[in-house]
């Protein structure tokens, strides 16, 4: 499939996965891949200090939109200031701030629980309707979370059944639920329990929230690498600790393979496929390498995906 | 690591999400068996598999033991937030009748699930209710992942501030005053609350208030109580995270957090470091062609190992703790034997 097709399935897409899957990277690589089709972006984080912008080399994300790169620009979305906002539009500008400071977030979340949620979903889903990029990327909370962030407005319609908020419920299951509108692309390692954990997360998003799931992105692969197999008679006092490093390097191969296998077993998505880049900082460079790699498995893809 | 085991009454294990704490906290507690204590391990959300060999299949609130060949006792107890805090409702409520009234209440029932803190605030509480158990002499627990380590040092007394907060004292006038001038403006007051919300998550609201009204106390009691049992030298904290950039840049801002709060981290577990192979090189110059690959590979494998051991050493100096190391497995840990591997990196053979 062509990556320009491919991002042009649906304006939102929400990345989601379970801490440490290198979410927020496959964000950013999305985002480099995007912006080098000539896109404009918008990353949205809702978490706070995801690393997003370290891996763009830059500061921390605020409120307020900032340019990370030409053409990826990034966000980060709290409820507090999303209700003010949302209280401010709805006519209650005079007391929306001392509302919030009175701590009324706390309370109507405990109250509903989905309403953070809602609040800044609700923000996601004016920014898509007011097409502000042509592609907007939502770095989901970790998964198990991201199911519930998910669902808070088929959940919040069950406790809310009229008003305002109600109608912002509906209206953003509206968007989830539109494959040309949004879609979600989930992250996961070739490990046991991440596997077992995306597994589950993609039924539970198909089932209870009916949103559209793109690719399941593999993150952390070992790349091939052939020669690894050849006799050690030159290689002298290294000998041992070479055989050592490439058995290694097999058998982590090995398992890796056998656990993408049962991911395509368990869960009918195709895989976009990313390697490990062998580091533990991520530097912009690596972004750039992660970002044609995703867009050379794209390319790779069938020219119609999804399983619905 | 030898003296938190053999010493302390209470480990809690802590860290970001995703790193193996679940694990960490289990192999601690059969060391702890091992070393002849009467241990109890508190897990927040074990993976199947480990929670079968835990003998915890079925969900529960209260310590199952587990047999096994040590000298001590193992007994582990899955964390239920709900049943744990319904107790604590049972316990503080003056009358039977209104635990009940607060038990049935949605907006109760929506607390476990989604104030902020409520799954660290119970873990706390297990935490406490367990070390007073007589049963046990150590006590380890696993939490819940979370980005700010605050959360346990403040869940106690989240929910006191949320029962002090200037909207809920509101929200509690009609139960105390007659005076109708005060009814009438809070009554406006929520009728435009309940414009944005819904007007039946504003009664739930105020029919919970009006139901905790007299129970405060115990439970800002209980919270200092808490509080001062987490301060206690008898209770070690340690930090398990993963060698890789988020983790450890979580971990230490989690480190900084615990520091502000007054409590020292008493260890550092690093688990699932990658092995180094340290090869010298060819002689002089590359390496012969059919070699490249092999000699790739392992500068590959030394570049992650490096950068793994360089944020270990940075974190271990942040941090103001040793890093005990532990490797990378090939399959996730989900059985005792696998615990006592995990155990003798962290304790030596």
């Amino acid at each position: 499939m062509d990556p320009r097709t491919f991002c042009a399935q649906s304006r939102l897409i929400v990345v989601a996965g379970k801490g440490g899957v290198g979410k927020t990277t496959v964000t950013a690589a999305l985002a480099r891949m995007a912006a080098d089709l000539g896109l404009s972006v918008l990353i949205v984080e809702v978490e706070g200090k995801t690393g997003l912008a370290a891996a763009f080399g830059a500061e921390d994300l605020e409120y307020d939109e900032r340019e990370l790169a030409p053409g990826i620009r990034a966000r980060s979305l709290t409820p507090d200031i999303a209700l003010v906002e949302y209280l401010e539009e709805h006519g209650l500008r005079r007391i929306s701030r001392r509302l919030v400071k009175a701590g009324l977030v706390e309370v109507v979340s405990t109250a509903a629980p989905g309403i953070k949620d809602i609040l800044i979903l609700g923000k996601v889903k004016q920014l898509e309707r007011a097409a502000v990029a042509d592609l907007i990327l939502l770095d989901a909370p970790a998964a198990g979370h991201a199911v519930s962030f998910l669902m808070s407005p088929r959940g919040l319609r069950e406790i809310v059944r009229a008003g305002p908020l109600q109608g912002q419920a509906e209206d953003v299951l509206s968007m989830l639920t539109d494959p040309t509108r949004a879609r979600v692309m989930l992250v996961t390692l070739a490990e046991e329990t991440p596997v077992n954990e995306v597994v589950e997360t993609a039924f539970a998003l198909e089932d209870k929230v009916g949103v559209d799931l793109g690719p399941v992105v593999v993150n952390g692969l070992y790349p091939v690498l052939e020669g690894l197999d050849v006799d050690l008679a030159e290689a002298g006092s290294d000998a041992t600790t070479l055989a050592a490093a490439a058995d290694f390097r097999a058998r982590r191969q090995e398992l890796q393979q056998a656990q993408i296998a049962r991911l395509a077993a368990e869960l009918p998505l195709p895989q976009l496929h990313l390697p490990t880049l062998f580091t533990v900082d991520l530097a912009p460079s690596d972004i750039d390498v992660l970002a044609a790699a995703l867009s050379r498995a794209i390319e790779a893809l069938p020219a119609r995906t999804g399983v619905s | 690591m030898d003296e938190l085991v053999a010493d302390r009454e209470i480990v809690v294990c802590c860290g970001p999400g995703g790193v193996g704490k679940t694990t960490v906290a289990a192999a601690l507690a059969v060391e702890g068996a091992r070393r002849g204590r009467r241990t109890v391990v508190v897990t927040i959300d074990p993976a199947k598999r480990l929670a079968d060999a835990l003998g915890l299949d079925d969900l529960t609130n209260t310590p199952r033991r587990i047999e096994g060949d040590w000298p001590g006792e193992l007994w582990a107890v899955m964390l239920d937030p709900r049943a744990t805090f319904d107790g604590l409702v049972v316990k503080y409520a003056p009358e039977p009748g209104q635990a009940e009234t607060i038990l049935a209440n949605r907006f109760y029932r929506n607390i476990a699930g989604a104030l902020s803190g409520t799954q660290e605030y119970m873990a706390m509480e297990k935490l406490f209710e367990l070390h007073s158990d007589e049963r046990f002499d150590l006590v380890v627990v696993d939490t819940p992942p979370t980005r700010n380590a605050l959360d346990f040092v403040d869940a106690p007394r989240r929910l006191t501030r949320l029962l002090d907060n200037r909207l809920f004292r509101l929200l509690m006038i009609p139960a105390r005053s007659g005076l109708r001038a005060v009814n009438f403006a809070t009554q406006a007051f929520l009728r435009t609350i309940g414009k944005v919300v819904g007007s039946e998550v504003v009664s739930d609201a105020v029919t919970f208030f009006q139901a905790f009204e007299g129970m405060e106390d115990g439970f800002r009691q209980r919270a200092q109580a808490v509080l001062e049992l987490l301060a206690d030298p008898c209770t070690a904290f340690v930090l398990v995270t993963s060698p890789r950039r988020d983790a450890a840049r979580e971990t230490e801002f989690f480190a900084e957090k615990l520091g502000e709060a007054g409590i020292d981290v008493d260890a550092l577990v690093v688990n699932r470091m990658h092995p180094r192979f340290p090869v010298v090189g060819p002689a002089a110059g590359a390496p012969p062609l059919a070699l490249v690959a092999l000699y790739r590979n392992a500068s590959d494998l030394a570049r992650l190992a490096e950068g793994e051991e360089a944020h270990v050493a940075a974190l271990s100096e942040r941090v103001g703790a040793a890093a005990v190391c532990v490797p990378e497995f090939e399959t996730d840990v989900h059985d005792l034997p696998g615990l006592a591997r995990v155990a003798a990196h962290v304790f030596g053979p």
